[in-house]
This record gives C-alpha cells, structure tokens and sequence, in this order.
C-alpha cells in the first residue's frame, strides 16, 4: 500500500482539486528525478516526432519498386547514400519502411493502450467501489480473460475477422484490461474508506459523483502506469501477429518488415542492416515504456525506494 | 485442503468457461467452418450431407451439448486436411513443445535466480546501474527478433547450428527418449531453447532480486547478523531460501503461459511442435485442428495456474506460520 496515499489521508481534509493537483505534480516532477524516466520519455518523444514528420523523413514511398538507373530491379541493395539502409527483395527503401513503421508502431501502441487504460480503469473503479456480487462478476471474467492464451487468441481472432490493425488492437484490449483492473480494484478499496469519501456520502453525494470526483482522480497515475506498460505489449504483439503472417497486409510496419525480411531469406544471405534495425526500434519503445512506467513507479510506491 | 478444493473447483470453472469462448469463437465466426471441405461444385444435396455429417445441421445449443460430450471422451473429431484424428495429430507434435520449453524456462530460471540473488547483493552498484537496463532490454526484444539474430549469426554465418526442425532428414530412433538424448536433436534444440530462455530470465531475475532485498530486511536475516554468520552464508542458506517461494510459483505460470505463447519461436525454428501446428492450421482454416491445438494450450494453462496456488500455499511458510503468531 503506498505510504504516501496514506499520509494524505491523515492531512485534515485537503481540498479534492489541491489533492488531485499535487498527484499530477508529483507525476510531472519525476523526470527531473528519474534519469530511467528521462531516458524513456525522451524515447517516446523522438519516437512521436520520427511518426508526425514521417512524410519528411522518409525519402520514398515505403511500398514502392525502385529500379537502377540501368533499368534494373533496385533488389537487395546494401547500404548507399542513395538507400540509407539498402534495399529489400523486392526493391523498396529499407530506410522509408522504418521511418513508417514507427507510425503503425505508436498507432498500435496508443490506441491499444488507451483501450486498456478505459476498460481496465473502469471495470476496477466499478468493481472496488460497489462489491458484491457486481464486484464477484467482474473478476471472475478477469480470471477467464487471463486464461486464454494470449498469442493463439490474438491469431485466431484475427484470422477469423479480416487481418487488421484495429483487429489486433481490439484482440489486445480483451485480453490485457484484468491486469489494470485487478490493481485499480484493490487502490479503490482503500480509497473507499477514506474520511473525506465518508464525507461526501454524508452530505448526500451520490455514488456517480463519489466514483468520479472523489475517488477516480486519486487511482489515475496508477491507470497511467499501467497504460504505458500496454504500449510496449500491443507494439510486440503486433510485431509477433504480423510476423506469423496475420497482420495488416496494406501497413508497413516493423513486425512486416522482419516477416519480409525472414520469408526473403535475408538471414541467409547475412542482410544485418534489413531485419536488425525494426528489432532495435521496437527494443526501444518496448524499453522505454519500462523505464517510464519504472519511474513513475518509485513516485507512487515510494516503499520501492528505501 | 479447504482453499485447494476451492481453488480446484475455480479451476474448472474457468476451463468450461474457455471451453466455451473457444466453441463459439470458432461457430459463430463469419465464414463457413466447413469452406475448406465443401467446393462450389458440390450438388446442394451433397454440401446438406456433409453439412450433416458433422452434425452443422442442429440447432447451436445442441451442437454445444455433443461438443462438450465429445471433450470429455477426449473426442476432438477429424482434421480436415490430414483426415485423422486431432487427438493423434496434436499428441504427436505435443512432446517437441514441452521439451522446447522445459529446457528454455529450466535454463532461463538457473541463470536468473542466481544472477537475481547477487544483484540484490550489488544493491546500489555500478553493477545494478548497468545490468539493470540490459536486463529490461531483454524483456523488451521481441523472441521473433532475437531468434532471427542468432540464426544469422550462428547458423547461418558461423554454421555451428542447424537452421530449423527438431531432426535431420532421415534421422531414425527406437524411442521418443533416445531422440531427445541425441546429438543431432540436441543441436537442433540449442537455439530455440536459447532464444526461450534469454526472453524468460527476466522475470526469475527481477523477481528474485525484488523478494530478496525484501528478505534481507526481516527480522531472521538480521538475527543471522548477530551471530556473526559471514554475508555469503546469510545470502545463500538464510535470504535466498525464503527468496525463491514467489520464483517456484512464475516458474509454474511460467511454463502454462510458454506452451502458448511459444508460437513465434517455433515459427522462426520450423520447430514441429505446438504453435507452429496451431498457426498452420489457422492458415489453412483446418478448424478442427486449430481447434484441438487451442484447447491443449489452455487446458495446460489453466493447470499450471492450479499448480502455482498449491504450491503457493503449500510451500509458504509464512501461511502456516500465521497462526502461532
């Protein structure tokens, strides 16, 4: 239970919004403590810039054959001045596919984090506050939803709808929003028996207005944990589901690149600079959602820290 | 007894409850299950045979009754390609699987546990502030990544190891045992099994680094102190036995959660096993067969969670301890 949550508690009365805005500014000092925050926010941000310009970044259109200047097929080219990272088997830009990745990647990665974010949050918020048999419901299906093997899943569902990123993020989202709820669930039990919870139901809030004004703003950074920490698993996830082959075929992202690169026997012919850089990237953003997460992590358990 | 009876009967409970998902994800999916068996040349009459032959015909509540019948017979019908029984199918490519992960997650929690136990011992470190990343690092590169690496590199460039499968062309044993203990499966087993274990040592590491810096601050490690025991001997034989409980327990979870989740590096390795033969089937819509595999995965699943509650209460001494104190 975090210690600083419960000093809080002991502060007579503190206004909600002064309460709510200390948590945020607790939240926003961390990078300025934190050098693992740092690093991994400053990933996200090079990240999100890469994905914004990428129309400038990129010399070619990532699907585009390219051919020499002799007329023939620009095919596994190295590394030049001319095509940053080489060419593929087919003739595209290495370098283009990457820089549009990144977008497919943050795509995948927010959406389905956002989705965790509401489902995990709300379903915990509703669970811990009203108990009983809503509370018994809600859990038990977490407990299924975390028995269904999580790749074979996300395969089979998007084999069975149409092979799509939105399919993948919604694969990831009935899978993965347990986890955020079960740890949101057990924060609201605490946060319920509260006195200025107490107090609020004793000048005749209701419960809609208790859930929302008084007892949401305190779980939120914890929702926010937890969503970045989906950012990297959708991001591997749909590396993975478009490796195996069931990924959008029209996006270019870095799990298609590593299934094109792996099925045009570029590990065979030693073609270090096609597959080797997605992987780094999506170490990357992987790492950085923990490093932030990790950070974030030490404000809210501060028990981490001794 | 009482909390193992209740977790056994959970248990069940949320087999039949995947059970289920698994029955109505695959008849209420768009798209013919049967599109693969039935051509557009069949007369009307033919494709209605078929239809009801494999009992498609009835009533949805029905054909969950017959299904849930056959599952307990350990009936899981014909595969539509190969035409023989799923149950053999999928037995036959089942040990491939558990050897892969056995020897993965075996490896994997070695290297973890004692390279945990001496991180919590650097606590503070140099060491810490470098291991630390590299290990998340770890955690963060996707298995399909990294096993494509060390094909190139190792197989590939170096020639050390073959590139895919669990045996030669050819290769010919008496026994399943004497095909695992031979010098050409083993090679065949090094990568993946490799692969497997540099993504899993994460979780033992971090785990028991976490739970051991716990341990060292409670009251026996610090009465060890007192007596004068040398720091290495408090760390062994005091913090790291009651350090390695919540390890023995995701080694458990572990091992359910791989059998499923090992699709992607039996892909990368051609490994004939489990995931492999479930993505080849949702491929070639062999439903039955994709079907079957997804089932085996989540009964193993579900089981290995069981486990790690038993264990768990059986083996924490703090549960039994409670009451006296």
């Amino acid at each position: 239970m975090p210690a600083s949550l419960e000093s809080t508690a002991a502060v007579p009365a503190p206004s909600r919004r002064s309460r709510f805005l200390r948590t945020l500014a607790r939240a926003a000092a961390v990078p300025g403590r934190d050098p693992f925050a740092i690093v991994g926010l400053t990933i996200y941000l090079v990240f999100l810039l890469v994905a914004l310009f990428a129309d400038h970044l990129a010399s070619r259109d990532p699907l585009e054959i390219l051919f020499q200047a002799n007329g023939r097929l620009a095919r596994n080219l190295p590394p030049s001045s001319d095509f940053l990272l080489g060419t593929t088997h087919l003739g595209r830009d290495i370098y283009s596919q990457l820089i549009y990745g990144t977008r497919a990647a943050l795509i995948v990665g927010v959406t389905a984090a956002i989705a965790v974010m509401i489902i995990g949050t709300l379903v915990g918020l509703v669970s811990g506050y009203f108990g009983g048999w809503i509370d018994s419901l809600l859990m038990r299906l977490a407990d299924i939803a975390l028995s269904i093997p999580f790749l074979p899943f996300v395969i089979v569902l998007t084999a069975f709808l149409r092979p799509s990123t939105w399919n993948i993020v919604l694969a990831v989202a009935i899978l993965l929003w347990p986890n955020t709820a079960r740890v949101i669930r057990s924060q609201v039990l605490t946060v319920r028996e509260r006195a200025y919870v107490e107090a609020a139901r004793v000048t005749g809030a209701g419960n809609g207005r208790i859930l929302f004004v008084h007892v949401a703003p305190n779980i939120l950074p914890l929702s926010f944990l937890y969503g970045s920490i989906a950012i990297g698993w959708a991001i591997l996830t749909e590396a993975s589901v478009s490796f195996l082959g069931f990924g959008d075929p029209d996006v270019v992202s870095w799990g298609y690149m590593l299934q094109d690169a792996f099925v045009s026997q570029a590990l065979s012919r030693g073609s270090y600079h096609w597959f080797v850089p997605p992987g780094i990237c999506i170490v990357l953003v992987v790492v950085a959602g923990f490093f932030v997460s990790r950070g974030y992590e030490e404000v809210l358990f501060p028990k981490l820290r001794d | 007894m009482k909390f193992i009876g209740q977790r056994l009967f959970h248990s069940l409970f949320v087999l039949w409850a995947v059970v289920t998902i698994l029955f109505l994800m695959f008849r209420l999916m768009p798209g013919n299950p049967l599109a693969a068996y039935i051509s557009e040349a069949l007369s009307e009459e033919d494709q209605a045979s078929i239809m009801r032959q494999f009992g498609l015909d009835r009533p949805l509540w029905e054909q969950y009754f017959i299904y849930l019948g056959n599952l307990l017979r350990g009936e899981l019908g014909l595969s539509f390609h190969q035409r023989t029984p799923v149950w053999e199918i999928v037995m036959s490519v089942f040990p491939n699987t558990l050897v892969l992960v056995a020897t993965g997650l075996i490896v994997a929690y070695i290297f973890g546990i004692i390279a945990g136990a001496f991180l919590a011992w650097k606590r503070g470190t140099w060491i810490e502030a470098v291991t630390i990343p590299v290990v998340l690092g770890t955690r963060a590169a996707p298995e399909l990544w990294v096993g494509m690496v060390l094909l190139a590199i190792l197989s590939f460039n170096l020639g050390w190891f073959p590139s895919g499968g669990a045996n030669s062309a050819g290769a010919f044993y008496d026994s399943e045992l004497q095909r695992f203990l031979s010098p050409d499966f083993l090679a065949h087993l090094a990568l993946p099994a490799l692969t497997l274990a540099l993504y899993l040592q994460g979780i033992p590491l971090l785990l028991m680094r976490s739970t051991m810096l716990d341990v060292m601050h409670e009251d026996f490690v610090t009465m060890a102190r007192m007596k004068g025991l040398s720091e290495w001997r408090i760390v062994i034989r005091h913090a790291a036995r009651n350090a390695l409980l919540p390890v023995v327990t995701a080694f458990a979870i572990s091992f359910g959660q791989i059998v499923g989740g090992n699709v992607v590096v039996e892909t990368v390795f051609s490994w004939p096993g489990l995931g492999r033969l479930l993505v080849a089937a949702v491929s070639n819509s062999d439903y039955p067969l994709a079907q079957g595999a997804f089932l085996l995965v989540s009964v193993v699943l579900v089981v290995m969670n069981f486990v790690a509650d038993v264990i768990y209460t059986l083996l924490d001494p703090r549960v039994s301890h409670a009451r006296v104190a």
